[in-house]
């Protein structure tokens, strides 16, 4: 049975531009996708994509290099600000306006929040939002959502902590977002008091009638969770380096803190870590993140070729 | 000639101002934001036109009130419905003729745009040099409540103030 591609021609600024059917159409064609993790389709042959990071990057920038490479399209870019125009003084506006006329879908990362909306704004072809300061990361919650269901066959129902950086955090804030566009039985917001989850974020919660709670630390409600989704302290966020001071290192998992919990506790990050979570933890039972990480690519590679329309009938994608 | 005079006020010594034949007041606006309102409608006084500004008036409803009367110029209600970010009590008279010809109420209008900045100093909105201006969408009107369409950030009457309050004394 054939259903409309809802993200055709569709810039992703946002988890919450999209709806649950939406979300759950992106991890049937995942699914197909993961089927050619080692190999190269020519599904997006012709089209050029451009990864426009003027913030650094190296998991996500390699992340949608290795999705539109093995989809079979062309790269162009720059990974810092320093190798482009920009440090000679052009606007944001303007490279993105000559990378319109280059590419056929712009990736972007921004340290300003807002960036990624307004560069949709200026393109008239798709623009994907890769990061935009501390608001939105929509394609690591789609790859976050996708790790929870494939781990527990859903994602309804489940109880999640999300700790550390809920205040400077973007990935931690998209799959808040995200969780919405569900039925959670609750999400636990664990946080520092200095770094609790924006005041729109809360309100936001509140208004969609979300169940939710915010605590101070894990083990108030470890033995509850399902899933554990934990954010590095985003230093670079800090406008004083004396608050990063005071937070750093206030939370941090442990296998003994972790052996309290349910049998199925499954831990989340979307990396990189610091020291967050004890490196014990990595080949524990409870580590999911380094498969999430992996989920990277064949979620980027459904995105991707669901906005530019590729013939996924080629691939054997029965939608 | 005498000029047309109103007594403005209950309290002795009386202060009075003359009357506008034609033109707009706003009346009942809270004391003290008087200010805040030319802000709002982008007023410098350097336009050449005649405005009188009453600030801590005594007044039945509030208190005490501000006035502003702008002589020569009738404000169209999309122009004035801003001011609803700082002064929701505000009501607008037209005046033609000496004579209120029509009153009306404000709103704060479902979009905002041009009238505040973003105060996310990181918000898109604020980097220097982009083609780009600050647009809120309104999630409540009791209590005031934007949210910046870029950044999402969360904007209260408190906010609106101590913007334009910068403003204000910075220009
Ligand atoms: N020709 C004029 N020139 C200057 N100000 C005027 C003129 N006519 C009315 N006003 C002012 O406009 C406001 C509204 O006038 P109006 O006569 O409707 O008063 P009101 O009955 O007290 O109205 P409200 O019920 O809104 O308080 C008052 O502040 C009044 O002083
Ligand atoms: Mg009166
Ligand atoms: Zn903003």
């Amino acid at each position: 049975m054939e259903k409309a591609n809802p993200f055709l021609g569709r810039d992703v600024v946002s988890i919450l531009d999209f709806s649950r059917e939406d979300l759950e159409y992106l991890f049937k064609v995942a699914e197909v996708m993961e089927r050619f993790r080692r190999s190269k389709i020519e599904i997006l042959k012709g089209k050029v994509i451009a990864l426009a990071f003027f913030e650094p990057s190296t998991r996500t920038r390699m992340s949608f290099e290795t999705a539109a490479k093995r989809l079979g399209a062309d790269v162009i870019g720059f990974s810092s600000v320093e190798a482009t125009s920009i440090a000679k003084g052009e606007s944001f506006a303007d490279t993105i306006r000559m990378l319109d006329a280059y590419a056929d879908l712009i990736v972007v990362r921004h340290k300003f929040e807002g960036a990624a909306k307004f560069a949709s704004e200026i393109a008239v072809n798709p623009v994907v939002n890769a990061g935009d300061g501390k608001q939105h990361h929509p394609t690591q919650a789609m790859l976050d959502l996708y790790t929870v269901k494939k781990m527990f066959g859903k994602i309804d129902g489940l109880t999640y902590a999300v700790v550390g950086d809920l205040r400077y955090g973007r990935a931690a804030t998209s799959f808040i977002y995200g969780l919405t566009l569900f039925n959670p039985r609750k999400i636990y917001l664990v946080s520092p008091p200095l770094l609790r989850a924006r005041p729109e974020v809360v309100e936001y919660l509140r208004k969609k009638g979300v169940p939710f709670e915010e605590v101070n630390a894990l083990d108030e409600v470890i033995e509850e969770v399902d899933v554990i989704y934990v954010t590095r302290i985003q230093r670079e966020r800090f406008p004083d380096p004396l608050e990063y001071e005071k937070v750093k290192g206030s939370y941090r998992i442990t296998l003994d803190l972790l052996s309290r919990g349910k049998e199925h506790l499954k831990v989340l990050h979307p990396l990189p870590k610091v020291d967050e979570i004890d490196k014990r933890v990595d080949n524990s039972k409870y580590a999911a993140y380094f498969e999430q990480a992996a989920n990277g690519v064949p979620v980027r590679m459904a995105l991707l070729s669901l906005i530019l329309g590729a013939e996924l009938g080629k691939v054997g994608a029965d939608l | 000639m005498v000029p047309i005079s109103e007594v403005i006020g209950m309290a002795s010594p009386t202060l009075t101002v003359s009357k506008i034949r034609c033109g707009t007041v706003i009346d009942h606006i809270p004391a003290g934001r008087a200010l805040h309102v030319l802000k709002v409608l982008g007023i410098t006084g350097r336009e050449g036109i005649r405005i009188a500004v009453l600030m801590n008036v005594e007044s039945k409803k509030l208190g005490h009130k501000d006035i502003v009367k702008i002589e020569g110029k009738i404000l169209r209600p999309e122009e004035v419905s801003v001011i609803a970010l700082i002064a929701p009590t505000a009501t607008i008279n037209i005046i033609r003729d000496f004579e209120v010809v029509e009153k009306r109420r404000v709103e704060v209008p479902n979009v905002v745009e041009g009238v505040i900045r973003c105060p996310n100093p990181t918000c898109i909105t604020n980097k220097e040099r982009e083609p780009i201006t600050a647009r809120f969408k309104r999630l409540s009107k009791q209590p005031l409540v934007l949210q910046c369409e870029y950044c999402g950030t969360l904007v209260s009457e408190t906010d609106v103030l101590r913007l334009l309050g910068n403003e204000v004394s910075g220009s």
